[in-house]
């Protein structure tokens, strides 16, 4: 797009960029407010439906559907409080800490080839490290709110976020691994194809260590039944008490935001990225499987796959929240170190060895990519140099498409 | 030491000197069922004492009665335990014939009974589903309160009241049922008997409530009586008392002739054939678990009740007979009579001087007891289990304070 500005336009280089940059954060800003109002609508709808109610019915015509909006303009309206012996700095600050961080880790997310925000060579890396930032917000908000109930929000959330680090992190290894790349791009191009191309069923292991993805990271985004940071039966709100109107909101922006970002992170990384489970485009002529070739038209309907993905992500979410009881802390922490830890580390070795052993699959030839996968970690990994190279070259992203393409 | 480690995995070592903080729970709280106020003597998760204070929502109602005559005090009654307010309308109308020597009409001995169950269900609902809110899961609330607005609707159609019904009066009713009522009953109890395995699936057999609740605030059989704990509390422990079959012989000749089982728990034996899940292989007798499924068993046990109430009901034949004057005359003298509430074994006392005014009322709380526990149960648990010992007790506020 820059090139573009730059080559057709004859604008400078740094405005371009800086258009471009603009304009990134302005479409991904966009895209998790208008995703919170949905997800915020479509949480009251299912919600009530699960509980045999009908929730919101008439805000904005049939189904409430403008009732975020309605909700959002009564958060502005609200008083801005703040307790006495609250610490001002700190308490302002903490809410937008946590939107930021979970706003910046969409900066490395693919909603398909080649439509990111800034293409990273770390993208996984980037994505939980960043998304791990959030916790700060909410320690500085228990912190400096001057509750007792805060502060136990977020002591809990603070030894919960970081014990979950580990198994998530060893989780999201795997595709990694399986890819031979931290760049979300390559994983998820590396699933094109059929459905079967798509790491969830690359081999049992993959498909058991997602599972523990998803309980992972429903838990470092503080969701039901790991919701122990804001506890309402326990601790009145948790971290978030004496927050009200648009700093509260903020919370909820940045809750809803990593909940989305997990899921579309589960997506590019288990379930096929962008591809759809049917090769649709390629069957029909329409491209040559290689997606940097495809048309844009191609790209926005990998955007819309990458989007339904997260969203029943998203959806099951919700779904667990309004059926299952919360866990007590001590459970949680169980949860983590005597289940999910193993389990993914076990889980790890058995891709490790799978690999090693059946880089093709049960059936030979059942996994075509498979073969090409090895292949290119195999590659990479003796080309270390050009893999440093890479990474230096990475300040300026279009380089990165020239060498997929190669 | 080691054995004693086996014994309590919450005793913990710290490397670390922590200090205690002293954290109100209350009285405005989302998990304290009205305006209960716990004070909270925590080291990090750990509660090492908590205290309960009471007396927000005193209303001096025992006071009231003494300037009332004995049927105006009705009302008074209905807002002690506001959720199973027919059951406190029968406990006082029951206490003050005792007193005059007057036995209600056969049919409206078994109406009687056929309300204070039905009763009895809508509170163990709203104690159900609460305690879903306590452990965090909304929707089994939700659920209870589908089914416990069928029970309103049909008392609102017996006294025009949803919540206080100063229906059951001193002499009988103040009106008979209304015409199709029963069907309407019936029809709700059909419709109502599958919904229970919904909340079975939901709350009692769900992995996570049952890790909660089983081997949390067990309390004791002999601990369960040295504080006077009543009702589901004290069946929850396994023994085996309720005052429909051990009390009064004016209370328990109310029951004469109806066929049912104590629900209580004796080492995973279950009073009747019914299709019960089974007990968690964690769950102790005496924890927060069993006193929950206690209430449970009673819901069904109730309907049982229920429809051979509306057997006999519509067998007797006669007037329903009407209530006594509002200005009743009270004898020289007192009684004292317990009642099997859903909370506990609520008692009344009153003292007649010859005059229509009691010159004394009193009443003894069942869920006053029941909370008396709460702080023995709560040494030393984290704070996630404060909600789901105080929630197991099923207390109400109004009741407590009077």
């Amino acid at each position: 797009m820059a090139e573009f500005l730059i080559e057709t336009a004859g604008l400078p280089a740094w405005l371009s960029w800086t258009a471009i940059a603009v304009l990134s954060a302005v479409l991904i800003l966009n895209v998790i407010a208008g995703g919170a109002l949905v997800f915020i609508w479509a949480e009251r709808k299912i919600a009530a439906r699960i509980q045999d109610r009908l929730g919101p019915t008439r805000t904005g015509g049939r189904f409430g559907w403008l009732q975020s909006l309605a909700d959002g303009i009564k958060l502005l309206a609200k008083e801005d409080l703040m307790p006495d012996g609250a610490d001002a700095l700190l308490f302002r600050i903490a809410p937008y800490v946590s939107f930021c961080a979970s706003f910046c880790a969409f900066i490395a997310l693919p909603f398909a080839f080649d439509v990111v925000g800034q293409r990273l060579n770390v993208g996984v890396f980037f994505v939980v490290a960043v998304l791990g930032l959030e916790v700060f917000g909410v320690i500085l908000a228990g912190y400096a709110s001057a509750s007792k109930w805060s502060l136990f929000g977020a002591m809990r959330e603070a030894a919960q976020v970081v014990s979950y680090e580990v198994p998530l992190g060893m989780c999201v290894v795997v595709p990694v691994m399986l890819a031979g790349s931290m760049d979300l791009v390559t994983i998820g191009e590396k699933q094109a194809g059929w459905g079967s191309n798509w790491f969830i069923f690359h081999d049992p292991f993959t498909f058991i260590i997602f599972w523990v993805y998803y309980t992972c990271a429903l838990a470092s985004v503080n969701r039901a039944p790991f919701d122990l940071a804001e506890a309402e039966s326990e601790l009145v709100a948790g971290f978030h008490t004496e927050y009200s109107g648009l700093r509260w909101s903020f919370f909820f922006m940045a809750e809803y935001g990593s909940m989305f970002l997990v899921s579309a992170l589960a997506a590019i990384l288990f379930l096929g990225a962008w591809n759809g489970p049917v090769p649709v485009s390629q069957l029909l002529g329409l491209s040559d499987g290689m997606a940097a070739n495809a048309p844009y038209a191609l790209r926005l309907l990998g955007c819309m796959n990458l989007l339904l993905k997260a969203t029943v992500g998203v959806l099951v979410m919700m779904w667990i929240r309004w059926t299952l009881p919360r866990l007590r802390i001590d459970q949680v922490m169980t949860t983590c170190l005597k289940y999910c830890t193993p389990i993914a580390a076990a889980m790890f070795a058995g891709v490790m060895l799978w690999q090693l052993f059946l880089p093709g699959g049960l059936v030979a030839g059942s996994f075509q990519n498979a073969a090409g996968v090895r292949e290119g970690w195999l590659e990479q990994s003796n080309n270390q140099e050009s893999v440093n190279e890479d990474a230096l070259s990475d300040i300026v992203p279009s380089r990165r498409i020239v060498e997929v393409s190669r | 030491m080691s054995q004693i480690l086996d014994e309590d995995q919450r005793i913990i070592e710290f490397d670390v000197r922590t200090d205690e903080m002293l954290v109100n729970m209350g009285p405005q709280h989302p998990s304290t069922h009205g305006v209960l106020r716990l004070v909270l003597r925590t080291d990090g998760e750990i509660v090492s004492e908590m205290e309960p204070h009471i007396g927000y929502l005193h209303r001096c109602a025992e006071k009231i009665g003494e300037n009332l005559t004995a049927r105006q005090w009705i009302p008074y009654t209905d807002r002690m335990d506001y959720l199973a307010a027919m059951n406190m309308n029968l406990g006082w109308s029951l206490t003050v014939e005792k007193l005059l020597r007057y036995q209600v009409s056969e049919k409206a001995r078994h109406l009687r009974i056929l309300i204070a169950e039905l009763n009895r269900i809508a509170s163990h609902l709203v104690g159900m589903g609460a305690y879903g809110l306590d452990l965090g899961t909304f929707s089994p609330f939700l659920y209870a309160f589908r089914e416990r607005e069928k029970i309103l609707d049909l008392l609102e159609e017996v006294c025009g009241a949803r919540l206080t019904y100063s229906y059951i009066t001193i002499g009988g009713m103040t009106a008979d049922l209304p015409p199709g009522w029963l069907q309407r009953c019936e029809a709700f109890l059909d419709q109502f008997e599958p919904v229970i395995r919904e909340y079975h699936t939901l709350l009692t057999t769900n992995a996570i409530f049952v890790k909660r609740t089983a081997n949390v605030g067990v309390l004791s059989p002999e601990m369960a009586i040295d504080y006077g704990c009543t009702g589901p509390v004290l069946r929850g422990s396994g023994i085996d008392i309720d005052l429909r079959r051990d009390g009064e012989s004016i209370y328990t000749a109310m029951y004469d002739g109806y066929a049912f089982e104590v629900a209580v728990m004796k080492d995973g034996h279950y009073p009747r054939d019914h299709e019960y899940p089974a007990v968690p292989q964690d769950a102790v007798l005496g924890d927060c678990w069993h006193r929950f499924f206690v209430r449970m068993l009673e819901v069904v046990q109730s309907m049982d009740l229920i429809r051979q109430s509306i057997d006999r009901y519509s067998q007797c034949k006669g007037p329903l007979g009407e209530p006594l004057k509002l200005i009743e005359k009270l004898p020289k003298g007192d009684a004292y009579l317990e009642t099997e509430c859903p909370k506990g074994q609520m008692g009344f006392y009153v003292v007649g001087d010859g005059t229509s005014i009691p010159w004394r009322v009193r009443a003894r709380s069942s869920a006053f007891s029941n909370l008396a526990v709460a702080p023995e149960l709560c040494r030393g648990c984290l704070i996630a289990d404060v909600p789901s010992v105080v929630g197991s007790l099923d207390v109400v506020m109004g009741e407590i304070d009077r």
